[in-house]
């Protein structure tokens, strides 16, 4: 069934976007990312102006990140006390990104900068979380309990201490605020939510259990893409309220789904399925750099306009 | 005299000797919610007053979206990487651009009449003129061109128009479903010999219609209620969601 979109200009299959938002809101569900990295690329391959493709993503992304915190918060696996210092952080930060971005591309040359950041950071990301995961479930196989060693450093001698009890956690608010606004800054940068660098970070930098991870991801996500929904519907006038619908009726049905396969998932086979996904769209980038494209040339709308 | 007279005028303006006359099976096309593209009959007849002229009949139908600026990119290699370098802005590309034809296209119209009238797209793209920065413009005026008819926005369709008895000429072409707003000009050129003799231009007049031309109209003119409306539907939708699982599992 074709259905034109009005603000994309294009027609297109519904049956396929329906197909598309399930996709994009199963992972979503999963892992606690938006899922715009991966829903971006495939509009862009259906046809949808680029334009058009991030900010319609950005509202289908409230959608099914709004229908997966319902999910998780049944399950009581959100800690909304830390999703809040990590949205403050967050917010400041993507301010901070805006500014930092458009000094960049004054200088020129910010497209290449972004797409290297973008690689060499996933691909640390990715890698560092596979080689984690995959020892836990080696020493899991082996029968040897995991040691729950509470580390005692730096970060525990810091003020402004807080209880986190869904976390278990009692820890200084500057590092969560920290690790909310060096994603802030580098999801403005690289046009992205940021929840696939935000997971990794609040396992490894804060320590708050896997589970809980997924649920408080999604929690922060629902307000910064709702931010950027706004943002680009008062500026730019892109998004396409049709689009949006078709892929978000998928995307919420997926992110139900999402969840109860996430929560039957032992912790250390979620981390792992998630740095593959990670290291495949690493090398899905490294891959366009690399490889000489087809066509050379490309045509878009004159920027500025 | 008299007759030395009418023989002046018939000798001095040749182009008087054949007309157009035109129809269209639609002069606007409506995009509604299912729109999937459309396919406009041009038909007519060549008008004359005198027995038929010497020389070969050719028909040319060209149809025009709006013009809007467009950047063609070109890809490099650097530090063994390929990113976007140069870059050429095309202040008007027309947006879907045909060109239906009687016979191949170079058989039935000069060099110097195509460039004169702008029928073929190459050289209704290229006089709109590239900055003078950049040397090889031309290759990115091809680009372009190759781009958009490998998506079927531009379409060149020699042979298609199909011309009866030297008088009646007809031809199809057909509006892909990714079509813009606007008004589609619509040209007919009729040649002898490959010179032009006459021409006719009217419109086709493509706009949205009902749920498609309210929310288009809802996004430009209150963006911050439609920004608003949009989240709504989200939220709505997630919550939906959330209560029918959960009843599902109870």
């Amino acid at each position: 069934m074709q259905i034109y979109l009005p603000i994309a200009e294009v027609s297109v299959n519904a049956f396929l976007l329906l197909g598309l938002g399930g996709l994009v809101g199963i992972l979503s569900g999963m892992f606690g990312v938006g899922g715009g990295f991966l829903m971006t690329p495939l509009l862009f391959f259906i046809g949808i102006p680029p334009a058009v493709a991030v900010a319609t993503e950005a509202n289908q992304i409230v959608a099914s990140s709004f229908s997966g915190v319902l999910a998780h918060l049944r399950r009581k696996t959100v800690d909304l006390r830390m999703g809040t210092v990590l949205l403050i952080g967050g917010l400041i930060g993507a301010a901070l990104g805006v500014l930092i971005f458009n000094y960049l591309k004054s200088l020129g040359q910010v497209d290449l900068l972004v797409r290297l950041c973008y690689v060499v950071f996933l691909g640390v990301i990715g890698a560092l979380m596979f080689v984690e995961s995959l020892n836990a479930i080696r020493k899991t196989a082996k029968g040897t309990a995991i040691p729950t060693r509470k580390k005692h450093g730096m970060i525990h001698k810091l003020p402004f201490k807080m209880r986190f009890r869904v976390s278990g956690l009692y820890i200084s608010v500057i590092p969560p605020l920290l690790v909310g606004l060096s994603v802030g800054i580098l999801a403005a940068i690289m046009g992205v939510g940021g929840g696939f660098i935000m997971v990794p970070a609040m396992i490894y930098l804060l320590g708050m259990p896997t589970k809980v991870v997924v649920g408080t991801s999604l929690f922060q996500i629902i307000f910064v893409t709702a931010f950027t929904t706004m943002l680009h519907a008062t500026t730019n006038f892109t998004v396409d309220v049709v689009l949006a619908v078709l892929l978000l009726v998928g995307g919420v049905i997926g992110a139900q789904i999402g969840t109860r396969i996430g929560v039957r998932m032992k912790a250390e086979q979620l981390r792992i399925l998630l740095a593959l996904m990670v290291l495949a769209v690493c090398g899905k980038l490294a891959f366009d750099l690399l490889v000489m494209p087809s066509e050379l040339f490309s045509v878009g709308a004159v920027e500025g306009h | 005299m008299l007759r030395w007279l009418a023989l002046f005028v018939l000798v001095a303006l040749p182009a008087w000797a054949e007309e157009v006359v035109l129809g269209l099976s639609q002069d606007e096309v409506a995009i509604t919610t299912s729109f999937d593209g459309s396919e406009i009959l041009i038909f007519g007849a060549v008008k004359r007053e005198a027995p038929i002229p010497e020389g070969e009949l050719g028909v040319i139908v060209t149809i025009a979206g709006p013009p809007e600026p467009v950047t063609v990119r070109r890809k490099e290699r650097r530090f063994g990487i390929w990113v976007n370098t140069d870059a050429v802005e095309i202040d008007a590309a027309p947006s879907y651009y045909a060109v239906a034809s009687s016979a191949p296209l170079e058989d039935v119209l000069g060099v110097r009449e195509n460039l004169e009238h702008r029928v073929s797209v190459t050289s209704k793209l290229n006089a709109v003129g590239a900055p003078e920065s950049v040397l090889d413009a031309s290759a990115y005026v091809a680009a372009l061109i190759r781009i958009n008819t490998a998506a079927e926005t531009y379409q060149l369709l020699e042979d298609q128009v199909v011309v009866d008895e030297d008088t009646l000429f007809r031809t199809r072409i057909r509006l892909p479903a990714a079509l813009t707003e606007g008004a589609y000009e619509t040209r007919i050129f009729l040649t002898r010999d490959a010179e032009v003799v006459a021409s006719y231009e009217t419109t086709i007049d493509v706009h949205k219609v009902g749920l498609e031309r309210w929310l288009f109209v809802l996004s430009r003119e209150n963006p911050f209620w439609y920004g608003i409306m949009s989240l709504a539907i989200a939220i709505a939708a997630g919550w939906t969601a959330s209560a029918a699982f959960s009843l599902l599992r109870n």
